[in-house]
């Protein structure tokens, strides 16, 4: 690939009117909104809950599409959703939507608001404590109707 | 035989007209973002944290949820809104790790059809849905079923 051999095919660079200003080279890679620190992290988690969320919707629609076919063929693919390891399945995909919703609000946050930017370290904490408290909320409630008996 | 321009060499004149179609992407993102947190949430409590959770899950209870229009319009809401939000998300990991031409026109195809083919099948059965079909048992169907 001719891009790979650059030594001979660099344009010539134009005379030097102005001297480059001085960069100064830092000691470890400087991280950045989204580079090597929470702001990494929150990106990598948005994008793997994303991709796991995207999943389940496509699969969630053909099941549900099921109510046009007939009520017994419903039921029964309904029915396994209420199995207990599907039970536990639904609790990460909960714990994966409310965790995919806060981010991309506080994502929101720092894309338009000023505030939002300077103080996105302190945003993500707050991100992970709301989601920390939906999820007591949400997993017992869910957990006892998934492994108590009847119905 | 290509030249490689020399470093600070002015970034080249871009098109500057026409609708900015990555913009309004992502506009799109944002909106649609907030939408699905209201939709999904009220959709998650509705039918996970509301009485016997996902134990009362089947098809008189969709059935009873369908044959109001508000619940069909927040799940056709939802369906358009999750599809376009999701697809047009896996469009942007397409970008950045399909590397191959060939590999990526067809990820991006596979993504527009499942969302049209989709969005074309929920619709249809959001809207067509019969709450009591002719023949079936009742004790399956919404209990208002009975009365007619």
């Amino acid at each position: 690939m001719p891009e790979k051999s650059t030594g001979a095919l660099v344009a010539p660079r134009p005379a030097k009117k102005y001297p480059f200003p001085k960069l100064t080279k830092p000691k470890a890679p400087v991280g950045t909104l989204y580079r090597g620190d929470l702001g990494m992290w929150s990106w990598v988690l948005h994008r793997i809950t994303g991709v796991g969320i995207f999943f389940f919707l496509l699969v969630h629609i053909l099941d549900t599409s099921l109510v046009r076919v007939s009520p017994e063929a419903y039921n029964a693919v309904i029915g396994t959703y209420k199995n207990p390891i599907m039970g536990l399945g639904e609790t990460v995909l909960v714990a994966a939507v409310m965790l995919h919703a806060l981010n991309g609000l506080r994502i929101i946050l720092i894309d338009f608001w000023r505030f939002g930017a300077k103080h996105e370290r302190a945003l993500y904490w707050f991100v992970i404590a709301i989601w920390v408290v939906l999820m007591l909320g949400f997993a017992p409630i869910h957990l006892m109707h998934v492994f108590s008996e009847g119905a | 035989m290509t030249t490689i321009d020399a470093p600070r060499t002015g970034l080249p004149v871009r098109r500057r007209t026409g609708i900015n179609i990555e913009k309004w992407a992502w506009i799109a993102m944002r909106a649609s973002g907030v939408l699905l947190l209201v939709l999904i949430f009220g959709h998650l409590f509705v039918n996970l944290m509301t009485g016997q959770g996902i134990k009362a899950l089947d098809f008189g209870f969709v059935g009873g949820k369908w044959s109001d229009p508000f619940w069909q319009i927040w799940d056709c809401a939802m369906l358009w809104l999750a599809l376009i939000h999701g697809s047009n998300g896996m469009r942007t990991i397409v970008n950045d790790y399909a590397r191959n031409r060939l590999l990526s026109v067809i990820f991006k195809g596979g993504l527009a059809v499942a969302a049209v083919v989709l969005i074309i099948l929920g619709t249809l059965v959001i809207f067509t849905f019969d709450p009591c079909p002719a023949g079936a048992a009742a004790n399956l169907l919404p209990s208002f079923c009975a009365a007619s």
